[in-house]
């Protein structure tokens, strides 16, 4: 809602500056957005007349005028002034800068525009920062008083005030809406416009007839016969109906703004020729279309109310006017509407349809619904006065049971102070809620007020809180430090927060990083092998390669890579904690709380290049699966992980494995599939994992046991095994067969080559040996270890190596 | 005696012509050894009449002593050079870097989140969380949104398709962290349905909320915090109390401008918008709005299965991602989304 400084004053003027006065209506709630000067800093610019305007005798595109600056005649009121406005002509008035003029980077001097004396400049609207109208002179009406300062004709010392209202402050969005509340928060006497209803001279009216009362519960109609629709706009209306931001058209629409604008209440002027019988106000019959005023045709739904006459639609109610009968200069009868819609009617109705409009803006927030008769009588008194014209009686159609309620809402005083912390007294708060004009009754402990027509955000007690917290000022509440019972939180031990593991990669040197939950349907099928059923879409997505919600964070890591790889980044590590998401197809379908969806937090890593940031004395290699693999126990150490062979749409099917955790699959580990290497634009290969986050977030809590006082007995064993024997089944068979004083059994070196058969691979393990209660002879170990060595040879065909 | 003096002085400087151990012990046998001129002289003992013995026998065994001593010290001079060659040998140039990996980043926001929580954990607010696939009615509904709400259109919101190609009405990506609000309130009120008075509630809900929305200063998905601290009797002035506490530990400036402005918001009533300016900095003086807040709306008690005419709370929302913006001087919320290193690596 924009509107002129001096509008609001001459409704309310409080002694404030403007600064003070826009900071009292941000800290009231009334955000002021903008404020800003209605025209820019100059001065020395006054209304002038140019007596005659021949062309340069050395210039083609410049004129020579003769400019009148005051009413004096003779030579002292005359300046020469040379100017290139296309549009510069005898007889016209003009804004003229005198020399000693300051504009906003110019002063104007007396100069030689070649080879003849210029005294002055005559100026375009844009030089004096009323629009951005460069394309000539700004031409001054005829009555313009010759000499007068611009500033004091146009009326430039004046400021434009954005107010960005929340929605439910639709009683601000009008001059005398803001003027009320300016009033209640300062004291200043309110003078509103006195509104006298305008004697009917002629009886023509038209019935109404309410067939959409829920929608349309008051409609004020009112025929004005004889205007004259090509009158000129009265140049105060203009001037304030423009310093709205609302085009000034012709006499008869900008009146219905003015009133608009002043009262809050949206009207709208049929011409009444084109009008046949009664009004209706009426829901569309199926399939109904209409053509509205800015050319738009419409299938209005069947909600939507109407306004027609006995044979066809002549407007959305509430919404837009329809093109066919709407006013026009031709138009010398009127038929006047000023109604009541109600909220629920319009809401949403213009967004849906791809517009907005003043009225539907001021219907969906809510009108004052006892406004329209004095708003009808507004605007025909203005058009009387400009336009002429007989009007008719205003005849109004009501329904009353329809018309929105006004129950009392009580505001207890203890309530009052519970709430905001601080009690206002019950004077205080009586004095406040009188001073915003609502009716009220006061008992021994409470108000019961009746909130105003004018406010559609007075229903319950917390309402009337919220308004003398505002009126006394939000600041004035004291901010102390709360008072709450000192009960320390659980701390459980066995528990991580996600913090500590981001901090274990970051360690690690990954870096992480947030991508977007929405993703390339093409990442789901190449990452996630995910059918088109199991995708998750969106309906309206921002883009189309977001268009579906991820259930794996890879895609994202890959994703990254590229980008980064693309900036020149040789080594990258990458990791992210973020939910997937993944449809319930189980026959409840409920998925998590009840969305139909399972939503699991995640972290995936990812790393490309080599193993170790490049730096002298230690071998650049790539990083493999084995340093991921390890950076993955690692971060879950102490508890040990275990993986197995799988085959996954985004990884090597040699090189990818499931990692389980006390036998639970918890994600999966591997290389990126080379298949992708192209598409995707990666440069080598990558390593990645994926888990899910919970799990990880436990922390065993550890056990103790007493440490062993004997020696330990550490023998190494190297087992030829053939190739394709895995090190997990091996380790597992020997631990099982291991006898209690085994303590840890740890493979140290894989070895193929020379001495080796092909086909076999010799494994060294460690075996480390210590018994709590005695030392350990010789024939013990000798008896562990050839029985471990049995069990391989059993079991796998392994073959000591000597 | 003369002689004995001159073989000391003899040895002494022997001794010290030896450059290395292995030298030493040979010039050390020529005095000492078997055949040295001092085992000699000792042997020779026996042949003089005894009552010149005694004297001349203690006399070689001083001059013996002193052999060893400065034999002795030549030996310890040695093994200290040969120590010291060695040291020198085995010199470093510790200027060189060292070795080993390089650390990586936490991402910004999710330091600023930690920030968060630890300071909301030092007065007692845990950490709750909710689903960012979300039913309509925790979104919108139970926070007393209406049904035509602006922000329910799939203008503003994102909405999903079912398998058959439908939108589904009744589920959304939430549009805020407050749907946690309601699941927070509705287990306690759960739990504690037993208990004529429960405990308090407090906590903070971090997460990714999505909005339609694209462009320089917004993004599609982005972070917010959501605080709620429901119990017999806390109040606006808490409110304002705990958020401008939290803004100026948060900013760890002392002197940072906060200001609470009347606002509206569908799930609080009063409600404020919260604007702080720095007094120092790029910012200086400017009021940057930061956050909405206000007293937990009656009709959102009730829907979290809490009375309201017992108990209030308030909640705030407010963005991360602005946070940290203000906090290091960030000029582009995209860098968030990016995954771009050089941006990221910056916050090791």
């Amino acid at each position: 809602m924009q509107f002129p400084e001096s509008w609001l004053r001459a409704l309310v003027n409080p002694p404030l500056s403007t600064e003070e006065l826009c900071h009292l209506l941000t800290m009231a709630g009334l955000e002021v957005e903008e404020c800003r000067p209605a025209g820019a800093d100059f001065s020395n610019v006054v209304v002038a007349r140019v007596l005659s305007a021949e062309k340069h005798p050395d210039a083609d595109k410049l004129k020579l005028c003769s400019v009148q600056v005051g009413e004096m005649s003779g030579a002292h009121g005359v300046l020469q002034i040379v100017c290139g406005a296309p549009n510069v002509a005898a007889g016209m008035l003009v804004p003229c800068a005198l020399v000693g003029a300051k504009l906003p980077g110019i002063e104007i001097k007396k100069a030689q525009v070649r080879g003849v004396e210029s005294c002055g400049m005559l100026c375009s609207a844009r030089e004096l920062g009323l629009s951005e109208d460069h394309g000539g002179l700004l031409s001054l009406p005829a009555d313009a008083p010759l000499g007068q300062d611009i500033r004091s004709y146009l009326k430039l010392d004046d400021n434009l005030i954005t107010l960005k209202l929340t929605p439910n402050r639709a009683d601000c969005l009008s001059l005398s809406g803001i003027a009320r509340e300016v009033a209640a928060l300062t004291g200043a006497p309110l003078q509103l416009p006195t509104v006298a209803p305008v004697a009917p001279v002629l009886e023509d009216t038209r019935g109404i007839i309410l067939d959409a009362p829920a929608a349309c519960p008051r409609y004020c109609g009112r025929i004005v016969r004889g205007v004259n629709a090509r009158a000129a706009t009265p140049d105060w209306i203009k001037q304030r109906i423009e310093r709205c931001g609302v085009r000034a058209i012709s006499a008869l629409v900008d009146v219905t703004n003015y009133v608009m604008l002043e009262l809050g209440q949206p009207l709208h002027a049929f011409d009444d020729a084109q009008l046949q019988g009664s009004i209706h106000v009426r829901y569309p019959a199926a399939g109904e279309q209409m053509l509205l005023l800015n050319e738009q045709t419409v299938t209005p739904t069947a909600d939507t109310a109407l306004i027609a006459d006995d044979a066809k639609s002549l407007a959305l109610a509430g919404i837009m006017g329809g093109e066919h009968s709407g006013i026009s200069d031709a138009t010398t009868d009127l038929f006047l509407e000023s109604a009541f819609f109600n909220t629920a009617a319009i809401a949403g109705k213009a967004r849906a349809l791809g517009f907005s409009s003043d009225a539907s803006y001021r219907y969906e927030r809510g009108v004052d619904f006892e406004l329209q008769r004095s708003a009808i009588e507004r605007a025909t008194q203005l058009i009387i006065d400009i336009c002429g014209g007989q009007p008719g009686p205003v005849v109004e159609a009501l329904a009353a049971d329809h018309l929105p309620t006004r129950p009392p809402v009580r505001l207890r005083l203890a309530r009052a102070a519970k709430v905001l912390g601080i009690d206002l007294g019950f004077d205080q708060t009586e004095k406040l809620i009188a001073g915003l004009g609502f009716a009220y009754t006061r008992t021994a402990d409470e108000l019961v007020v009746t909130p105003p027509a004018y406010r559609f955000d007075i229903t319950i007690e917390e309402d009337l809180i919220e308004e003398i917290a505002r009126l006394h000022g939000y600041d004035n509440i004291p901010a102390p430090a709360p008072t709450a019972r000192l009960e320390m939180l659980p701390l459980p031990e066995a528990r991580r927060g996600a913090m500590q593991v981001r901090r274990l990669l970051a360690e690690r040197g990954y870096h992480e990083v947030v991508n977007y939950s929405f993703v390339d349907a093409d990442w789901e099928a190449d990452f996630a092998g995910a059918e088109p059923a199991q995708l998750v879409r969106l309906a309206n997505p921002i883009a189309s390669q977001m268009g579906v919600m991820r259930s794996t964070l890879i895609g994202g890591l890959v994703g990254a890579l590229a980008s980064n790889l693309k900036r020149q980044a040789d080594r990258v590590r990458l990791f992210e904690v973020g939910r997937c998401f993944l449809p319930d197809l189980t026959p409840a379908g409920g998925g998590q709380n009840g969305t139909g969806y399972h939503q699991p937090l995640r972290l995936a890593a990812l790393a490309a290049g080599s193993a170790w940031p490049e730096q002298w004395g230690s071998p650049a290699r790539p990083a493999d699966f084995f340093d991921v693999k390890g950076e993955l126990e690692a971060i879950l150490a102490p508890r040990r992980l275990r993986f197995e062979p799988t085959s996954h749409p985004a990884l090597h099917p040699g090189r990818a494995a499931r990692v389980l955790l006390d036998d639970q699959p918890i994600g999966v580990i591997g290389e990126i599939h080379p298949r992708w290497h192209q598409k995707y634009e990666l440069a080598a290969s990558a390593v990645v994992f994926e888990i899910e986050l919970a799990p990880l977030l436990a922390a065993p809590f550890p056990v103790f046991r007493e440490p062993s006082r004997f020696p330990a007995v550490v023998r190494d064993i190297a087992l030829i095994v053939p190739q394709h024997c895995a090190v997990q089944a091996l380790q597992d068979a020997l631990q099982a067969a291991a006898p209690a004083h085994v303590r840890e059994i740890r493979l140290f070196d894989v070895y193929q080559g020379k001495g080796i058969e092909p086909e076999s691979k010799s494994l060294a393990f460690r075996v480390t040996m210590q018994d709590t209660q005695k030392t350990l002879a010789d024939n013990d170990a000798d008896a562990a270890v050839a029985q471990l060595v049995n069990t391989a040879t059993e079991r796998f065909g392994a073959v000591l190596r000597r | 005696m003369n002689n004995l003096e001159q073989l000391i002085a003899q040895a002494t400087a022997d001794f010290t012509a030896a450059t290395g151990i292995a030298r030493l012990e040979e010039v050390k046998a020529a005095y000492l050894g078997k055949e040295g001129s001092l085992t000699a002289l000792l042997k020779s003992l026996g042949k003089l009449p005894p009552d010149e013995r005694k004297t001349a026998g203690a006399a070689i065994n001083i001059a013996k002593a002193q052999v060893e001593s400065a034999l002795a010290l030549r030996r310890e001079a040695l093994k200290n050079a040969q120590l010291e060659a060695q040291l020198a040998a085995e010199a470093l140039d510790v200027t060189l870097p060292g070795r080993g990996p390089i650390r990586g980043s936490i991402h910004p926001v999710m330091r600023t989140l930690d920030r968060i929580e630890q300071l909301f954990r030092s007065i007692g607010f845990e950490v709750a969380d909710g689903p960012e696939i979300e039913t309509d009615w925790h979104n919108f509904t139970a926070l007393n949104t209406p049904e035509n709400h602006p922000a329910r259109s799939m203008h503003d919101t994102f909405y999903l398709l079912d398998a058959a190609g439908k939108v589904r009405e009744d589920v959304l990506l939430r549009t805020h962290t407050s749907p946690v609000q309601i699941r927070t309130m509705l287990a306690h009120a759960e739990k504690y349905r037993h208990l004529d008075s429960m405990p308090e509630i407090r906590v903070i809900c971090p997460g990714r909320v999505y909005r339609v929305d694209s462009d320089a200063t917004h993004s599609p998905m982005f972070h917010q915090v959501e605080g709620l601290w429901v119990s017999e009797n806390v109040s606006f002035a808490d409110l304002k109390g705990v958020v401008a506490d939290f803004l100026r530990r948060f900013f760890e400036s002392d002197d940072l401008k906060v200001r609470f402005r009347p606002s509206f918001f569908p799930f609080t009533e009063p409600s404020a918008e919260i604007d702080v300016a720095f007094m120092h900095g790029p910012m200086e003086g400017r009021w940057l709005e930061i956050a909405g807040c206000g007293m937990v709306h009656p009709n959102v008690l009730r829907c979290g299965g809490i009375d309201p005419e017992k108990y209030t709370g308030f909640a705030f929302g407010m963005g991360p991602d602005r946070l940290t913006m203000l906090r290091y001087g960030i000029n582009d919320l995209r860098l968030f989304f990016d995954g771009d290193l050089r941006f990221l690596s910056q916050f090791q």
